[in-house]
């Protein structure tokens, strides 16, 4: 803790179903707008829950960002994401996109995912069952190998820094933010692009259709589906997409002039290791707990000082037992508890990508002064109502500068990531 | 097809890949995929298929190994082609 390097926010960049550049997010944020859509292609293939959160951008933006080469049979939808975000997130910070042949030492890539180019991979076993092996080409492995997306960016900036791929669930982006601060806390990198991505589509969502852990009942109603915390929550939206966030060293920051949109004062990440009612697909109560207090404490703050909270808040059964965690893990409820959103309520859960969406949504808050409302959840679920006095979880957007966030992620395998954010004067 | 003929479609094969345009103006017949043109390695294979697709015809590995210049590359297709 002692000569702890303070690390900063210098640059944001999203793909995410309701905005796929920061500005229209930002305002699509702010305004309540969904980004969940009926997908004809899930009906054709008869899903339970054929809607789903999706990014829609011309194909054209593409050339903006890859080369000719690069695009030749790119078929994998996260590399587009991934690639948008993190590219614009770097643009954001105007840090120098590097065309001399010596790479930024100092500079990394930490962009997580939890499966890629999974329609690329798709399209490799129909070719390999047809003993047309050879004819794959060169792109299969470097779209199809999870860490192709830090391959990706690493090589585009230039980066000679760590390059990495983490991969934990639901937790990834939110995770991938803690790595990257670790390093640059640690001395070990001044810059880093950090964040997550992940694929859509059939093959992507199918597995959750099947645990039947998604509504089925909103087909005709898309926007209506996603409920955090409320009564009527049904089941998760799936969702996709990328958020990608610069996170830099004050010092670094500060000397280059930069835009600073947050700092970073601290986090963790834990798991619950499928102990005490935690499994592979739920959590472990006392490690959530434990994680948001240590995360409270390594950042240095009193639980009290916690202005509001961005939840992990999946539209499920679990959204009460995380709100519980949550007060008990900072000693505050009713009219004490913190602001709480989700926002989920209008993308959906992107998967490995929501912990880096929703952080970039939570850092514009900071930055622009404002708490997002929830839509879905005029009918708070009676258990929270217990917890938290209603007015805590806005259903509508607030004009209220909020100073210290902490954003939470949890995901299969019982792990947890807490990150505590505040913003910079 | 004629040499020309042949010459014009495997430049338009392989324009996608080079990073070194230069070299596309100089193109001859020995020019190197690699050296001159900064092809990379790893998208040879994929100057192959194309090349595969183009002419209806299938390259065996060690013809393939042989297409590292535009010379290499036209004789192994006038040889695919010839025994089509």
């Amino acid at each position: 803790m002692i000569n702890k390097r303070r690390v900063v926010i210098t640059g944001l960049g999203v793909v995410a179903p309701n905005g796929t550049n920061v500005s229209i997010f930002k305002k699509h944020v702010y305004d309540g707008v969904s980004g969940i859509q009926h997908i004809k292609k899930l009906e054709d293939l008869n899903f339970s829950c054929q809607i789903a959160g999706l990014p829609i951008y011309k194909h054209d933006n593409l050339n903006n960002y890859f080369n000719s080469i690069q695009l030749r049979g790119l078929n994998a939808s996260g590399m587009e994401y991934g690639v948008i975000a993190g590219m614009d997130a770097w643009k954001d910070s105007k840090l120098p996109i590097n065309d001399s042949e010596t790479p930024l030492w100092d500079a990394g890539v930490i962009f997580g995912t939890g499966i890629l180019g999974v329609d690329k991979f798709r399209e490799a076993i129909y070719k390999v069952d047809e003993g047309k092996v050879r004819r794959l080409g060169s792109t299969t492995v470097t779209q199809t190998m999870a860490s192709g997306i830090s391959a990706f960016l690493g090589g585009m900036l230039g980066c000679g820094n760590v390059v990495t791929t983490n991969s934990s669930a639901c937790s990834t982006g939110t995770e991938a933010i803690l790595m990257a601060y670790d390093r640059i806390s640690d001395g070990k990198a001044e810059v880093i692009l950090a964040g997550s991505t992940n694929d859509s589509g059939p093959y992507v969502w199918g597995g959750f259709d099947a645990m039947r852990i998604l509504p089925y009942k909103y087909n005709n109603n898309p926007t209506g589906a996603s409920r955090p915390m409320s009564a009527t929550a049904s089941g998760f939206v799936p969702g996709s997409g990328a958020g990608a966030l610069v996170i830099e060293s004050l010092d670094n920051a500060q000397k280059r002039g930069a835009t600073i949109y947050a700092e970073i004062l601290g986090g963790h990440v834990n798991s619950g290791g499928q102990r005490k009612g935690g499994s592979m697909t739920a959590p472990n109560s006392d490690a959530v707990q434990y994680c948001i207090r240590k995360a409270v404490a390594h950042a240095g703050i009193d639980p009290g000082e916690i202005d509001a909270i961005n939840g992990h808040l999946t539209a499920t059964t679990m959204d009460s037992v995380e709100i519980q965690n949550w007060c008990i893990a900072l000693g505050r409820k009713g009219q004490d508890f913190p602001y709480i959103n989700s926002l989920k309520s209008l993308v959906g859960h992107c998967l490995a990508a929501s912990g880096s969406i929703e952080s970039v949504a939570t850092v514009l808050q900071l930055k622009e002064n404002f708490i997002f409302g929830n839509i879905n959840c005029e009918d708070l679920h009676p258990e929270i109502e217990n917890w938290v006095s209603r007015d805590r979880i806005p259903t509508k957007t607030l004009d209220y500068a909020p100073n210290i966030i902490a954003k939470a992620s949890f995901g299969f395998g019982d792990v947890n990531a807490c990150v505590i954010f505040k913003k910079y004067i | 097809m004629t040499k020309e003929e042949l010459l014009s479609k495997l430049k338009t094969i392989i324009t996608p890949y080079v990073q070194n345009e230069e070299g596309l103006t100089t193109l001859t017949e020995n020019t190197d995929f690699i050296k001159d043109l900064e092809i990379n390695s790893a998208n040879l294979v994929d100057v192959v298929l194309d090349v595969e697709d183009e002419f209806d015809i299938e390259i065996d590995n060690e013809s393939m190994e042989k297409m590292l210049t535009v010379k290499a590359s036209i004789a192994v297709i006038e040889d695919k082609l010839a025994s089509k």
